[in-house]
């Protein structure tokens, strides 16, 4: 069995005909971690007891012919900032360095309880602060497809575990980019769900009203397995909206025929590499062949996401990260006084990104510069989303770039904070409105690089994404077939 | 502007220290970014409301938007008192212990 080319599908009836088994699938992918994983730096912590206790479970309902749940024994990869019931879980900071913690987060059980195995947490940007995921704690993830470049952040690890082949489907968090551009950079599905759709309770909070929890796999459909056992309601996040969950599936091999695209002018202009721009448009071209109808259209606030984004988000995570003080858990140095115990902790606890973060975030909100700032941002925010409005009256989903370049060079641009925002251009404003989207790879720069197409569309209505995004993988199916790197 | 009082009341708000090198960084790069965010000032706002969460502007279901929803106050279980306190830098069983507060 060739594990590079296990889809959650093929792998779910792999289990079920008996060509495997999940134990044996475990064995498979941590002998793979063991081998090709130092090189990448994709996981931070593997949960092996739990992995083979839930492999055990799966193989005992195969052989006793029992109905096999839907993820059952696929190895999957979780972020570091979902927490996971006695295993570490640190959000890639050194503040939460030996956190075990006491309760799984929903994406963890509704994951387990659909039979999917996790092998590990993955590395990402410490607290999913970053677009490279150079900001951790416990050092960088490299690219599978290109060692010497960043896989995007702030789930880098969870698109490189993919890419890499050492697990076949990833769970991320998306605040301002973080599942879509790391799936563009390392040539895997990224699936952003609409804000509300997927629970937050056990997500280490970065910024509550833009985080997002979403799947990673290598193809939509996989996207779609995923979201339909991720999605629903949760009584442990009142955010998480009572609103029913279609059959995903359902809508993946759906013709376009009569649906309407939208190409934002703003997503094509300055600033977007020629390759990618070029790639994109081909992707446009296979929707307008397969019967979709594209409309040029504006989203005229589009240049001001990203201030509105580094406000709103950093005020929000000044707000959560205050509750890492050295007193209930996680790391503290010891002061002669309260103050000084928290100001020890927190200075050797958070890296520079974070603590860039905290000022900022800390500078919007005092008093003073609330209105002009923090209220002025949130005045835009509501320009944004009625700038969706405008458009999804019109159209059905949204066509553009996932980012404006393939995957950048580690290091170049670690020093310009304010360089390594725009890398988010394409996707802050999604997290800002909430709506879903995806990034699906569309074609490669003349260097081998993925380039990621994304789509977008209304409220809730990941199923039209999904459909749209089946349409384009398939038919780029041609030049784009799943390979790993190695 | 942010002055290098500025960088040294804002740590202070948010209990950091910073060495000498880092406030130097932080003034630099928080002028960098602040300048960009100024660019939110060419907008007139005056009459848009702020949107402070997604959830206020979809799905009313049953009169209640789901930025409303409340839940009955019932009682339910909780995290147990010893594993509350298991990822404690410092406890003595019953409560979290610091520094002392009160100075006299």
């Amino acid at each position: 069995m060739n594990l590079d080319l296990l889809t959650v599908e093929s792998t779910r009836t792999a289990v079920l005909e008996k060509q495997t088994t999940a134990t044996a699938l475990a064995d498979a992918f941590y002998a793979k971690i063991e081998a090709d994983d130092p090189a990448i730096g994709a996981y931070l912590t593997l949960c092996k007891d739990r992995a083979y206790s839930q492999a055990a479970a799966i193989d005992a309902l195969a052989d006793k012919g029992d109905a096999l749940p839907p993820l059952a024994g696929v190895p999957i990869a979780v972020k570091d900032v979902f927490t996971t019931k006695g295993v570490r879980t640190t959000a890639a900071s050194k503040v939460l360095g030996n956190f075990i913690a006491p309760y799984d987060a929903t994406v963890v059980s509704r994951l387990e309880d659909a039979g999917a195995v996790i092998l590990g947490k993955t590395n990402c940007d410490e607290f999913a602060m970053g677009s490279s995921n150079e900001n951790s704690g416990f050092g960088p993830v490299r690219n599978p497809r290109d060692h010497s470049r960043v896989p995007g952040g702030s789930s880098g690890g969870s698109a490189a575990a993919i890419a890499a082949g050492t697990a076949v489907a990833a769970i991320g968090s998306d605040t301002g980019g973080s599942i879509r551009q790391p799936a563009a950079f390392c040539g895997v599905v990224g699936l952003m769900p609409t804000y509300g759709r997927v629970s937050r309770y056990g997500l280490i909070a970065f910024a509550s009203s833009l985080d997002h929890p979403g799947p990673f796999g290598k193809t939509v459909k996989d996207a779609a397995l995923m979201l339909q056992v991720l999605a629903g309601r949760d009584p442990l996040d009142s955010t998480t909206a009572d609103v029913p969950v279609p059959d995903y599936c359902a809508y993946v091999g759906q013709p376009v025929t009569g649906l309407k695209v939208g190409v934002p002018a703003e997503y094509f202009g300055e600033g977007l590499d020629a390759e990618v721009r070029a790639a994109v448009e081909s992707g446009i071209q296979k929707l307008a062949k397969a019967g979709a109808e594209v409309v040029p259209l504006s989203l005229p606030h589009t240049p001001y996401a990203i201030p509105t984004y580094y406000v709103i988000a950093t005020a929000e995570a000044s707000s959560n990260l205050a509750r890492y003080d050295g007193v209930r858990y996680g790391l503290r140095v010891e002061g002669k006084s309260l103050a000084e115990m928290y100001r020890r902790t927190r200075d050797a606890g958070f890296g520079a990104e974070v603590k860039r973060r905290i000022m900022l975030g800390t500078y919007v909100l005092s008093a003073g510069y609330y209105d002009a700032y923090y209220l002025k941002a949130q005045r835009v925010r509501s320009l944004l989303a009625r700038d969706f409005d405008e458009a999804f009256a019109k159209v059905d989903v949204l066509v553009t770039p996932t980012a404006p370049t393939p995957a950048f060079k580690l290091g170049e641009k670690i020093d310009d904070p304010l360089a390594m925002y725009l890398a988010d251009i394409f996707t802050v404003t999604a997290d800002l409105v909430g709506i879903p989207g995806i990034s699906i790879p569309c074609g490669k720069s003349r260097e081998g690089l993925p380039i990621g197409m994304q789509i977008l569309g209304k409220h809730f209505d990941e199923g039209t994404v999904l459909r749209v995004a089946h349409v384009v993988e398939h038919a780029l199916a041609s030049k784009m077939v799943y390979e790993i790197s190695s | 502007m942010v002055s290098e009082e500025d960088v040294a009341y804002v740590a202070e708000l948010a209990h950091l220290e910073l060495t000498d090198a880092e406030r130097a960084r932080m003034l630099k790069d928080l002028n960098s970014v602040l300048g960009y965010i100024d660019r939110l000032n060419q907008l007139d706002t005056t009459n848009v409301a702020p949107m402070a969460q997604v959830a206020s502007r979809y799905g009313e279901r049953n009169g209640e938007s789901p930025a409303d929803a409340m839940r009955p106050d019932e009682l339910r279980p909780c995290l147990p008192h010893e594993e509350a306190l298991r990822n404690a830098p410092k406890s003595d069983g019953i409560f979290f212990k610091v520094p002392k507060v009160i100075e006299r």
